[in-house]
């Protein structure tokens, strides 16, 4: 299938009908088996050593997020100071892989993180509706990257997707690709506007075909948010196209992601659909911000032998 | 054809946890008989996931709980007397088959449980009144000191008096402003269940008490040693584990109230020393004349 499918890889970005054959050429989505699957793997129970591990990997794996309209360059720093050392009391704790903020807080970040093995991440091209038009969007990203921003999450604009403009998504992919220069891209799907399951496989492959460093499932603003069956669609979708090209592409889950135990029937699914070789953060994320401390009482609690509470730890 | 007897419900208990009722994590259940050994119910049998999960419940409900007026705590707590009235005939039943007790005394006992909750409810306005008050110092500030709730409270409730108890630990729980997480009687569960489906249909917000039917002896260690709960009732624990459990808690700088040897007459008056127990004075000294 993989010779197959490489040979299609490569006829598919050649124009746009070829890119919509090759798009409504993708096998559909079994939802019912999709769904059954993906619970079953949630049910997988995790223990003691295990469980550490799941632990310290999640945490390595997290996009320090915050996006909100009240955020300050205080708050900006503080969550860059725990990003570093989330766990001030336990210096074995691993640091977060990126902090991930708005475009004109990106050098507060990038300032705050200089020296440290965290990265900055900024949300660029209008997020998170992706309403505006190109030369605003690839700015936004210009800023992004201007200011230092290692990794860049971009959305996609879904109403062009939902009207079938594959090729308008594409290139908009493929431009803000070229924007970002050296930095990481990753292309958010927002799959809790996108409707079925075989939009998602849809719009997964043409982000992996556009250039996209990491598919990522949401912004957090939308519910529902990263969901366990819409993750499997997209780790497929990323272990195909390895197949084929031999290119290991990431795949980041983003809202909605709040306890231990959703972290852990992540990672579950992570090695079971793409292959243990995801299980590293650069090639799979988690996008949240209330995470971090459960993952931390989590730690603490298996480390101690008692349960521990949030006064314990850093906001 | 011959008409067949009626075959009675068997219940199987859930627990209670965040004004919802979960079955047990573990998917243990147990069964509970009466004093003679006749099948009752199912219960069942919480585990340590349970217990964390209500310890989160009930430290997300605090803020609400012990913002809320203590007028309006008042009426909440009213209520849920209106309510315990309406199931008084069912706790009656239970109490007397889980104490094996004549009917007329499971009847006062009852009576006397709802009184207590009534009476708690009176005290919720009247704490800061009795416990708080303006200092006399010396200089030009004007000082005052006021109850505050302390927070999350472990309460392994009594396993002998399964209503009244029950009743008298919880209430000076919910009064002062504080959120429980109850650990009931584990032969004798059905009246505490009882009551936490009369606090799911009165006002009290979800998370505020959270009911775990099942052992004190396995679950009260994990209570002791949780660092998110504020005090501990050792009423219900075994009297060789009190003192390991003591232990536990003051890792954490728990409040303890210790329990005497053998229960104590519930009937009698108790006093406000349970609600002092869960309250800590905030001292304020304001600048006067400047």
């Amino acid at each position: 299938m993989s010779v197959a499918l490489a040979d299609r890889l490569d006829d598919a970005t050649r124009d746009e009908s070829s890119l919509r054959r090759f798009l409504d050429g993708l096998p559909g989505v079994d939802q019912v088996g999709l769904e059954q699957r993906a619970a079953g793997l949630a049910t997988r129970s995790i223990k003691q050593d295990a469980k550490r591990w799941a632990i310290d990997t999640a945490i390595s794996m997290v996009d320090l997020t915050t996006l909100e309209g009240a955020d300050t360059r205080g708050a900006v720093r503080s969550l860059c100071a725990k990003a570093v050392r989330p766990d001030p009391q336990r210096p074995d704790t691993p640091s977060v892989a990126a902090v991930c903020v708005y475009p004109d807080l990106a050098a507060t970040a990038v300032e705050a993180l200089t020296g440290t093995d965290v990265a900055v991440a900024s949300v660029a091209t209008a997020f998170p509706s992706g309403r505006s038009n190109r030369a605003v969007k690839l700015a936004d990203t210009a800023l992004a990257v201007e200011s230092g921003a290692a990794e860049v999450d971009m959305v996609i604009d879904r109403g062009a997707f939902l009207e079938g403009r594959y090729g308008d998504v594409y290139d908009e992919i493929v431009a803000v690709k070229q924007a970002c220069g050296a930095a990481h891209l990753k292309v958010i799907l927002e799959t809790g506007e996108l409707a079925t399951y075989d939009n998602v496989r849809k719009a997964s492959w043409l982000a992996l075909l556009a250039g996209g460093d990491v598919i990522k499932t949401s912004t957090g603003k939308v519910s529902p948010a990263a969901t366990l069956p819409v993750t499997h669609v997209m780790l497929q979708a990323v272990r195909d196209y390895y197949e084929a090209t031999g290119e290991p592409r990431g795949v980041k889950a983003a809202g909605g992601i709040r306890t231990t135990k959703d972290a852990i029937r992540y990672l579950v699914a992570v090695n079971e659909v793409a292959g243990e070789q995801w299980l590293t953060p650069s090639l799979f994320r988690f996008g949240a911000s209330s995470l971090l401390n459960d993952l931390l009482l989590q730690r603490r609690a298996k480390q101690d032998g008692h349960y521990s509470g949030a006064n314990y730890l850093p906001e | 054809m011959a008409k067949s007897e009626r075959v009675s419900v068997a219940k199987t208990y859930k627990l209670y946890i965040g004004g919802k009722f979960p079955r047990s994590e573990s998917g243990r259940s147990y069964p509970v008989t009466s004093e003679s050994g006749a099948f009752l119910a199912n219960a069942s049998q919480a585990s340590r996931k349970d217990l964390r999960d209500a310890v989160v419940a009930a430290r997300s409900a605090f803020g609400g709980w012990s913002g809320a007026t203590a007028y309006n705590r008042g009426q909440v707590l009213y209520r849920v007397a209106e309510v315990m009235e309406g199931r008084r005939e069912q706790f009656i039943a239970e109490v007397r088959d889980a104490e094996n007790v004549r009917p007329r005394t499971a009847e006062s006992l009852v009576d006397t449980a709802i009184d207590r909750w009534v009476w708690y409810a009176g005290w919720t306005d009247k704490l800061a009144a009795v416990l708080g008050g303006t200092n006399p110092v010396a200089g030009p500030y004007f000082s005052f000191t006021v109850p505050e709730p302390t927070g999350v409270v472990g309460v392994l409730a009594p396993q002998r008096s399964s209503l009244l108890g029950l009743v008298s630990v919880l209430a000076p729980v919910l009064a002062t402003g504080c959120t429980a997480v109850v650990v009931s009687s584990a032969a004798r569960p059905l009246p505490a269940i009882t009551l936490s489906e009369v606090l799911a249909t009165s006002d009290i917000p979800g998370g505020v008490v959270n009911l775990l039917t099942g052992h004190a002896a396995e679950l009260g260690s994990w209570l002791a040693s949780h660092a998110d709960v504020n005090a501990l009732d050792l009423t219900g624990a075994d009297a060789e584990h009190r003192t390991e459990l003591a232990r536990s808690a003051a890792d954490t700088v728990k409040r303890v109230l210790r329990a005497p040897e053998d229960e104590p007459d519930w009937t009698s008056s108790p006093g406000i020393g349970r609600m002092r127990a869960y309250l800590e004075d905030k001292t304020v000294w304001h600048p006067m004349g400047v």
